[in-house]
C-alpha cells in the first residue's frame, strides 16, 4: 500500500507547485531519490547473498586432487557437476540430515508443549503477574547459545554439576554424556534456551483473542482447563504452525552446541553428526571447499524449498 | 525550588501514583472471570506449575552465579547451589588478566562486532524499509520479494559461501569478515519497512515536500526522528543476534586478537585440562561476565524486542 506522487494538492500552495509534482521528469527523479535509499542494502545484498552464492555455485565445479604420488601438491580440476551428484549419494550427509531431522521429530514437539504449556498458564493469572513470570520464562533466552550450552556442559559434568550428584543421592548412576543420553542432554539444552522466545510468540497470539469469547464460555459453566483444550489451542494453531517451522530450520542448521558437545564426547559426535558440521568439516578439515560448497548449495535448496512451501501455505504474497 | 512548585510537583507524582493504581485495579478487575472466582485448588496448582517452570529457567543461571564465587576446589567438593568461601574477586582479576587481559579484548571486539554492526544495520535497514515503503521505482517488487526470499534462508548455509568469497578478496581474518555481514540484514529491513507502513504518515511527507525540504533532510530529520521505535527495535535485534554469533566469526577469524566472547571462551574451554592448569574457574566466570551486558541491555529495552518478535513472526 503505498501512495507516493498522485495527490490533490492541498489548499494554499500555488499552482506551480502542483504542476512542478506532476511533470513526469520530476517523478522519475524521485524514483531514482527512492531507489538511492534501499541502494546500500541492495549493494550489500550483492555482495553477501547473491555474489557468494553464485560464487559457490562456480566453486562447486572443482575439485581439489593430489596429483600423482602426492609430490607435485594438489591441483585444482574441473570435476562438472560431480560434487553434486557425489553429495546426492553421500550417505554420511544424508544421515545426518536424517539424524537431525529425528531429534527434532522429538525434541520439537516437547519444547512447543512446554512453551504452549506457559503461555496457557500466563494467561489464566493477572496481567501484572504474568509480566513478572515472563521476564523468568525469558531468562534463558537472554543468553547467548555458547555460554547457555557450556552452562549446562558443566552442569551436566559429573565432577563439577549438581545433577549427578543428586541423581546418585536417589541411587541413579547417570552420564549424560554417554551416547545413548547425548541426544537428551542437547534436547534439554535447546528446549531450555528456546523456550522462552516460542512462549512469546504463543503468548502473543494467544492475547491478541478476543476475551468475550472466554468469558461467554464460563458464563456457560466451562472449566478454564476445558477453555483452554477448546478454544484457546485451536485459537493459536497458527503460531504453534509457526513456531514449529522456524524450530525446525534452526534445527536444520545445528552447530554450535554439538560443536561444543564434541570437546567431551569424540567419538559419539563425529565430524558428520549434524549437516552443517559435516560441511564445516569437509571444508577445514578435508580442505574440499568445492564439495563443502556442493553441499551448501543442496542444504540451502532444500531448506530453502521447505520455508517456501510453508510460506505459501501459510501467508498470501503481500508486495 | 519555591514551596509552590514543590507543591506542584509533589501533585504530579500522587497524580501518577494514584493513576498507575487505578490502571492495577482495572488490569485486576479485566483479568477477573465472571461467574465468581475459580476455585483455589486449580489457583494453587497454576502457581506451582509457573513456580516450577521459573525455576527451571533460572536455577541453571542461580548455579553459574554461584559458581563463580567458588575457587577451584569449591567448585569440586561443595554444594553446587549454595555459597561457599567467597572467591569471586580472584576469579574476576584471573579473568581480567589471564594472557595479557585478553578478555577485555574479546569483549572489547564482541562490543564493537554488536555495536557498530547493529548500528550501520539500522541505518541501512530504516532506509531500504522507507524506500520500500513509500516510493515505487522500477525493480522494488523484486526487491522486496528478494528480502523476503532471503530471510527463509538460514544464515549458517551462507556462511561457507561467503567464506570462499572472503578468500578470495582477501577480507578473510579481518574485522571487516564480521562486520559487513551484520550490517545486511533481509529480516531487519522487512521490520523497518513494516515499521514505515504504520508509523509515518504519507501526508508529512507530502507536506515537507511541498515546503521544499529535499528528499535526503526529510529521511533524517522527518522519518528517522518518527522511527525511533522502530529504529530502536531493529538495532536491539541486531544487536543481539550479532553478540550471540558463533559460527560466522569461527569460520572467518583465526587471530585470537579478533576473537569475540563466546570464540574466546569455547577455545579456553577446549583448552581447559591442557597443560597442568584448570581453567574451569575462569570459563565459568568469562561466561557470566559475558551475559551481563546483554542481559541489562535486553532487560531496559525489552518493550522494544518483544514487539519485534512478535511482529517479525506474526508477519
Amino acid at each position: 500500500m503505498t501512495i507516493t506522487v498522485t495527490k490533490s494538492a492541498p489548499a494554499g500552495t500555488g499552482p506551480d507547485a502542483s504542476a512542478r509534482r506532476r511533470s513526469p521528469r520530476w517523478r522519475t527523479l524521485r524514483a531514482a531519490k527512492g531507489a538511492g535509499f534501499a541502494a546500500p542494502f541492495l549493494l550489500g545484498f550483492l555482495f553477501v547473498f547473491v555474489v557468494p552464492v553464485g560464487y559457490a555455485l562456480y566453486e562447486s565445479l572443482f575439485s581439489e586432487r593430489s596429483s600423482g604420488l602426492g609430490i607435485g601438491g594438489r591441483e585444482r580440476v574441473f570435476v562438472g557437476f560431480d560434487n553434486f551428484s557425489r553429495g546426492f549419494e553421500d550417505g554420511a550427509f544424508w544421515l545426518s540430515i536424517g539424524r537431525v531431522l529425528t531429534f527434532a521429530s522429538i525434541q520439537i514437539p516437547v519444547m512447543l508443549l512446554l512453551a504452549l504449556t506457559m503461555a496457557l498458564l500466563l494467561d489464566t493469572v493477572a496481567t501484572r503477574t504474568a509480566h513478572r513470570y515472563r521476564l523468568a520464562f525469558l531468562v534463558p533466552y537472554m543468553i547467548p547459545g555458547i555460554v547457555g550450552t557450556l552452562m549446562w556442559m558443566y552442569l551436566y559434568s559429573p565432577r563439577l554439576g549438581p545433577i549427578t550428584d543428586v541423581l546418585d543421592g536417589l541411587g541413579i548412576s547417570s552420564n549424560f554424556f554417554a551416547s545413548e543420553m547425548l541426544w537428551v542432554s542437547m534436547g534439554n539444552l535447546l528446549t531450555w534456551n528456546g523456550v522462552g522466545f516460542n512462549m512469546l510468540i504463543i503468548y502473543g497470539a494467544l492475547r491478541a483473542v478476543p476475551r468475550e469469547i472466554f468469558d461467554a464460555a464460563r458464563v456457560d459453566g466451562a472449566s478454564e482447563f476445558r477453555i483452554a483444550m477448546s478454544i484457546k489451542v485451536p485459537y493459536v494453531r497458527g503460531a504453534l504452525v509457526l513456531t514449529s517451522m522456524l524450530s525446525i530450520i534452526g534445527m536444520l542448521q545445528i552447530f554450535n552446541e554439538p560443536l561444543l558437545f564434541r570437546q567431551v564426547a569424540p567419538e559419539t559426535v563425529t565430524k558428520s553428526y549434524t549437516p552443517i558440521m559435516f560441511i564445516y568439516f569437509q571444508a577445514f578439515d578435508s580442505n574440499d571447499y568445492g564439495y563443502a560448497a556442493a553441499l551448501s548449495i543442496i542444504l540451502a535448496m532444500l531448506v530453502g524449498a521447505v520455508s517456501f512451501a510453508f510460506y505459501k501455505l501459510t501467508n498470501r504474497p503481500q508486495p | 525550588m519555591t514551596l509552590t512548585e514543590q507543591d506542584a510537583t509533589t501533585t504530579v507524582f500522587r497524580d501518577r501514583r494514584r493513576r498507575r493504581a487505578q490502571r492495577r485495579a482495572a488490569e485486576d478487575r479485566d483479568e477477573r472471570p465472571p461467574g465468581g472466582r475459580r476455585p483455589a485448588s486449580s489457583r494453587v496448582l497454576v502457581l506451582v506449575a509457573l513456580a516450577l517452570l521459573t525455576l527451571y529457567s533460572v536455577a541453571p543461571v542461580w548455579w553459574l552465579i554461584v559458581s563463580v564465587t567458588k575457587d577451584q576446589r569449591d567448585l569440586l567438593y561443595s554444594n553446587g547451589l549454595w555459597f561457599a568461601e567467597l572467591n569471586f574477586l580472584d576469579n574476576l582479576d584471573q579473568v581480567f588478566t589471564y594472557n595479557d587481559g585478553i578478555f577485555v579484548r574479546w569483549m572489547g571486539n564482541s562490543l564493537l562486532y554488536a555495536g557498530v554492526g547493529a548500528a550501520v544495520c539500522t541505518l541501512i535497514s530504516v532506509a531500504a524499509g522507507y524506500s520500500l515503503s513509500r516510493f515505487s521505482w522500477p525493480g522494488r517488487q523484486a526487491a522486496m520479494a528478494a528480502v523476503i526470499g532471503s530471510f527463509l534462508i538460514p544464515g549458517a548455509m551462507l556462511t561457507l559461501p561467503l567464506y570462499l568469497l572472503f578468500a578470495e578478496v582477501g577480507l578473510v581474518d579481518s574485522v571487516w569478515a564480521v562486520l559487513i555481514p551484520t550490517f545486511i540484514s533481509p529480516f531487519s529491513v522487512y521490520l523497518a519497512k513494516v515499521y514505515v507502513d504504520g508509523a509515518i504518515p504519507e501526508e508529512i511527507i507530502e507536506a515537507a515536500r511541498i515546503d521544499g525540504a529535499g528528499e535526503v533532510r526529510i529521511f533524517f530529520q522527518i522519518v528517522a526522528r518518527m522511527m525511533t521505535t522502530g529504529s530502536a527495535t531493529v538495532f536491539l535485534l541486531s544487536f543481539v543476534s550479532n553478540w550471540n554469533q558463533f559460527f560466522l566469526p569461527l569460520t572467518m577469524l583465526r587471530g585470537e586478537d579478533k576473537w569475540t566472547l563466546s570464540l574466546g571462551l569455547y577455545y579456553w574451554n577446549a583448552k581447559r585440562d591442557e597443560a597442568g592448569t584448570d581453567l574451569t574457574a575462569l570459563v565459568l566466570t568469562g561466561a557470566l561476565l559475558s551475559i551481563i551486558p546483554l542481559a541489562l541491555f535486553m532487560i531496559a529495552m525489552q518493550r522494544y524486542w518483544r514487539t519485534g518478535v512478535t511482529l517479525g513472526s506474526l508477519k
